[in-house]
Order: C-alpha cells, then structure tokens, then sequence
C-alpha cells in the first residue's frame, strides 16, 4: 500500500513542533539574556540569541555570597529531604503492599494515611506546631513536616504488589523472616520504583520555596527558590517606576543568571527524569 | 493459625511489618494530626502570648467576621473562578495533543516532542514567575512584538482582565506535558487489532480516532475528571503568589493567597485559621466525593 504524505500530517507535524518550540522558547529567552550584554539587555534588544556575548552577570553571580548560601541549604535539603523521604517510603511500602489477610492492621495504616491526604490542618495550624517545636531558621522545618510522601508510597506500594509473589513464598520456605526478604529481594527488585521516587523526591525539594519562606525569620537561612522568589518580588515588574530603574542597572541580567543556574540541576537530572517519569506516572495515575 | 483467629495486630508474626511503618507513622502523626488540634484557634480570640489552650473561646466569631469582609465573597468567587477555569481548559488540551501525537509515525520525532512537553512541569513556579513576570512585562519581548504589528502595549501583569488569562494560559503551559504523557500511554495501549479491523472494514483515520481511541481511553478520561473534583477550591496557590500583585487582587486573589496575608502578614491567626478551615472542610467533602464517584464507576482504589 503506498502512500503519499497526506495534508493532515504536514499540519500535524508543524503544529507539534511549534508546540514543543513554545514550550523551551521562555528558557531560551532568559538564558540569552543571561549572557548578554547588560546595555542590550537594558535597551529590550534581546530575543533568543545573546547580543555582546559576555559571562559578566556570571561572574557576578560566582561573587555573590548571598545566592550560594541559599545554594548550599538548598543542597543540604535535598540530600537530607531526598534521603529521609526515599527511607521511609520504602519501608511503608513494603508492609501496605501485603494483602489483609497475611496483615490484618494494614487497614489501619491505610486509614491514618487517607486521612491526611485529604484533610489539613491549613497553614496557621502547621506553622504554629513547627514553630513551637523549635524547628524555624534550621534545615529540619523543610526536611521534617514533608518527611512522609504519601503518593510516592502509593506509587512504590503498586510496583512491589505486582512483584510475583512466588518469590518472597520460595524465600520463605528456606527460612527467611520478612526482614530477609525485604532487604535481600523485595528492595533489589524494586530499584526502578525506587529510582522513580528519589527522583520525584529531588525535584520536589529543589523547587519547594513556600516552607522556606515562611518558617524562617532570617532571609540567610532561605534555601535557593526562596531566596529567588524575593528577589523576583521584590524587582515588581508591575511598577512602571521600578521597572525604568531596574532597566538602568544590571538587576535584569543577574536576575536572569541566577534562575539559569537555578534552573541547571533540574535540567542536568532531566534525561534520567524522563526516563522514569513516564513509567513512574503511568503506573500511579492510569492503575491507581 | 488453625487454632486461633488471627489477631487484628497479630505482633507476633507481623511486628517486623510494624516496626517498619512506625517512623513513617511517628511522623505523620506528629506533622499531620498534632496541628489538627492547631484547629481550635478558628473558634478562638487567638493570643499567641496566651497559648492555643489559654486563649478564650469565642464560638462562632471569628467566622462572622469573615462574611462581614468585603473581601471574603470575592475571593470566594475568584477561587472558585479561577480553579473551575483551569480544571475545564486543562482537561481537552492534553487529550487533543496525545491524539494527534499519536498519529505521528516517526519515532523520533514523537519522543522529542513528548520530552520537551514535560519539561515545564518540572520547573518552579518561581523560576517560572521570574520569565513571565520578563517577557510579559510593558517592555518586555511579547508586547514589542505587539507594537511591531502596530498594536498598543498590553499590561498583562498589572491589569485585572488580561492576568486572568495569563493565570489559565500559563497553567495550561506549565501542565499539559503532564497531561498528555498519561493519555498518550492509555492510547499506546489499546489493542492494535481494533484499528487493523476498522482499517479492514474502511474506517479512515479521523473515524478510527472516533470510533476507537476515543472510547478506549473514555475510561481514564472519566476518572481524571472525577479526580479533579476534589481541585475545585484549589486555584493554585504557588502560581498566583508568584505571579501576582496588589493591582490585581481584584481578580485573582483566592482564599489561599488570602489566608496566608492575615495571617502571616498581618498576624490574625484566629481568622486566618478560621478561613483556612472553612476550605479544608469542603475540600475534604470534595475529595471524598471525588473517591467514592471514582470507586463506583472506574474501580479506583487509592491504596
């Protein structure tokens, strides 16, 4: 059957690529003017590609002691946040993955869960408890009220369900106690979920902001989005006299290489993201 | 086990499964179920100095005070606006975009697509705020490009009408990747044997996708929908605080943004509370709906 390309497929074809085009042209937008020239920058010349070519607004930002600060509490977040959520959830995933016969409590367990997922406490309550708990200005409050991912448990919880059961039966013959199994089988055969959520678990710790900002009094202890997200609310864009006189300085360049360089970490994990992600969400979101 | 029923707890075979679950319980019950009691404070003339216990009881107060603000119908209506908009323009966009994807042939190209799709969902709203906030400024590339075409510049950050649309329109950026890599996995599985009998029987490619794809992911389409219920009072937070200021309060100021100014800022915690309660409430009905409907025609169980 031979065919020619049809009509359909040209327009079908130019549509998604201008869609996906749509999609990257705002972070091409900012990188160029990350390493432009700030008069350029100044004068709006800027559209996708770098105008005078130049690393000055980097090597501002290398100076800046404020923006890698944020930078290192951030680090300090996310291999603490990252570690303590990927513990947990796996360890609460192996015994909900078990049927109610083999655990009865596991009803229980489900039910403490469920609750949570769909009532809060709102924000007043939350904030008063880690406040009184001593836990403002130190890298617990981001760490701590987030330690326990529901959905990631949900998601890594549907995988070792689906583990054929003959396994662990066959290792329970030659003597070995739920521990055994959980360490020596259940978590080698469960590294790509495992993947999934440390994966989940980073972006969700690098991009947090709100806790940052509200359970710390010091602006030196936000963690990086945080201390971004006061820059960029601080430059209002929305105020025309403030906008002329940000115009004037290099604030638009250095604002723009520090969402860059922001943006970096998500991007250079982004290849092994994907490649999760779309088995990741599928299992979770399509199977329930 | 012949001998006696197992036991609800049944420690003696099971306490290596209960101990594996107590950190994580430890914890949920210290961040999630101790600030329940933080509830309180809604029916409270809230003192920090005086303690949550020490404080005295009001009843009601603090909720009729909340209807006596001028602003509370507006942000209740802004809310709900602004969530119902974006709930019924991310809902087709993505089902639209994993169908015609779908029809691409090359491999390549249909993998690169898709991957640049997602990428926005994985990016802050912050980093996200600070392009808008740029490009959609009165200088910015978008409104020269207007003024190339002879057209007047728009101020779509500080002006009521256009920010509403720059809320819906950004969201729908941000999330369709999202979207569409679900649908597309759902349309990847159907039976390719439903499409070679339709092509047998004639059936050119837009009746394949009425008659075929479409029924098919009919399934998840419904359940997404049902899910999505339980969002009608979340408006986005992340996005309009990012996004917003005070010359657009009148449009886009939603009982989350609300909440976090009284009581953050202006430190009415009591009220703050109370309006937060009010949310979680029907939030909680919402979701709980939302389950049930889901349960009943799609089987859908969360655990």
């Amino acid at each position: 059957m031979q065919k020619k390309i049809s009509l359909f497929t040209v327009i079908n074809t130019v549509f998604l690529a201008s869609l996906a085009l749509l999609c990257l042209l705002p972070i091409i937008h900012i990188v160029a003017i990350s390493f432009s020239d700030q008069a350029a920058v100044s004068a709006n010349q800027i559209g996708l590609i770098p105008k005078g070519f130049t690393l000055a607004s980097y090597k501002m930002v290398a100076k800046r002691g404020a923006f890698w600060t944020a930078f290192g509490i951030s680090v300090k977040r996310v291999i603490f946040g990252v570690l303590i959520n990927t513990v947990i959830t796996v360890l609460m995933a192996y015994p909900l993955s078990k049927s109610e016969k083999e655990f009865p409590a596991r009803k229980l367990y489900v039910w403490i869960l469920i609750f949570v997922m769909i009532f809060d406490g709102g924000l007043v309550p939350n904030y008063l408890l880690v406040n009184k708990l001593g836990l403002f200005d130190t890298i617990w409050a981001l760490v701590l009220p987030t330690a326990v991912p529901i959905y990631n448990i949900i998601l890594t919880m549907n995988f070792m369900k689906q583990l054929p059961s003959t396994i662990e039966e066959a290792a329970m013959v030659d003597g070995a106690g739920y521990f055994a199994r959980f360490i020596h089988l259940i978590v080698p055969l469960s590294k790509p979920v495992i993947a999934t959520i440390t994966l989940f678990s980073f972006v969700g710790h690098w991009n947090s902001w709100f806790d940052g900002k509200i359970y710390n009094n010091q602006t030196s202890n936000y963690p990086l989005q945080t201390y971004l997200q006061n820059i960029i609310s601080s430059s209002d864009m929305t105020n025309a006299a403030e906008a002329m006189e940000n115009a004037l300085s290099n604030v638009k360049t250095l604002q723009a290489a520090q969402l860059a360089l922001t943006l970096l970490p998500i991007l250079l994990i982004y290849p092994f993201l994907q490649k999760y992600f779309v088995k990741g969400i599928t299992v979770g979101a399509v199977k329930g | 086990m012949n001998k006696k029923k197992t036991s609800f707890l049944n420690f003696r075979k099971n306490w290596p499964l209960h101990l594996m679950l107590l950190p994580g319980i430890i914890l949920v019950i210290i961040f999630k179920y101790v600030p329940l009691g933080g509830i309180t404070i809604a029916f409270k003339d809230f003192y920090p100095r005086k303690g949550i216990f020490g404080s005295p009881w009001v009843g009601l107060d603090n909720f009729e005070y909340m209807f006596l603000l001028p602003d509370t119908m507006r942000i209740m209506w802004n809310t709900l606006k602004i969530a119902l908009l974006k709930i019924l323009i991310n809902f087709p966009v993505p089902i639209l975009i994993a169908i015609l994807l779908n029809e691409i042939k090359s491999k390549w190209f249909k993998k690169s697509v898709q991957t640049i799709i997602y990428l926005p969902y994985f990016i802050s709203w912050v980093i996200l705020a600070g392009m808008i906030l740029d490009i959609f400024s009165l200088e910015g590339i978008i409104n020269q490009v207007l003024g190339m075409i002879g057209m007047d510049p728009v101020f779509f950050m500080g002006d009521n009408k256009p920010f509403l649309g720059m809320l819906i329109g950004t969201d729908v950026w941000k999330n369709f990747g999202y979207g569409t890599v679900i649908y597309l996995a759902a349309i990847t599985g159907i039976d390719e044997s439903l499409y070679e009998s339709a092509r047998i029987d004639g059936a050119g490619r837009l009746k394949q996708t009425l008659y075929i794809t479409i029924p098919s992911i009919a399934p998840i389409v419904m359940l997404m929908m049902i899910l999505n219920l339980g969002n009608v009072l979340n408006a986005g937070f992340e996005q309009i605080f990012t996004l917003y200021s005070p010359r657009v309060y009148e449009s886009a100021d939603i009982i989350d943004t609300f909440v976090y100014r009284i009581s953050l800022v202006d430190a009415n915690y009591a009220l703050g509370t109370a309006v937060g309660l009010l949310k979680s409430v029907v939030s909680f009905l919402l979701i709980v709906t939302s389950y049930k409907l889901a349960n009943k025609y799609s089987d859908y169980t969360i655990f």
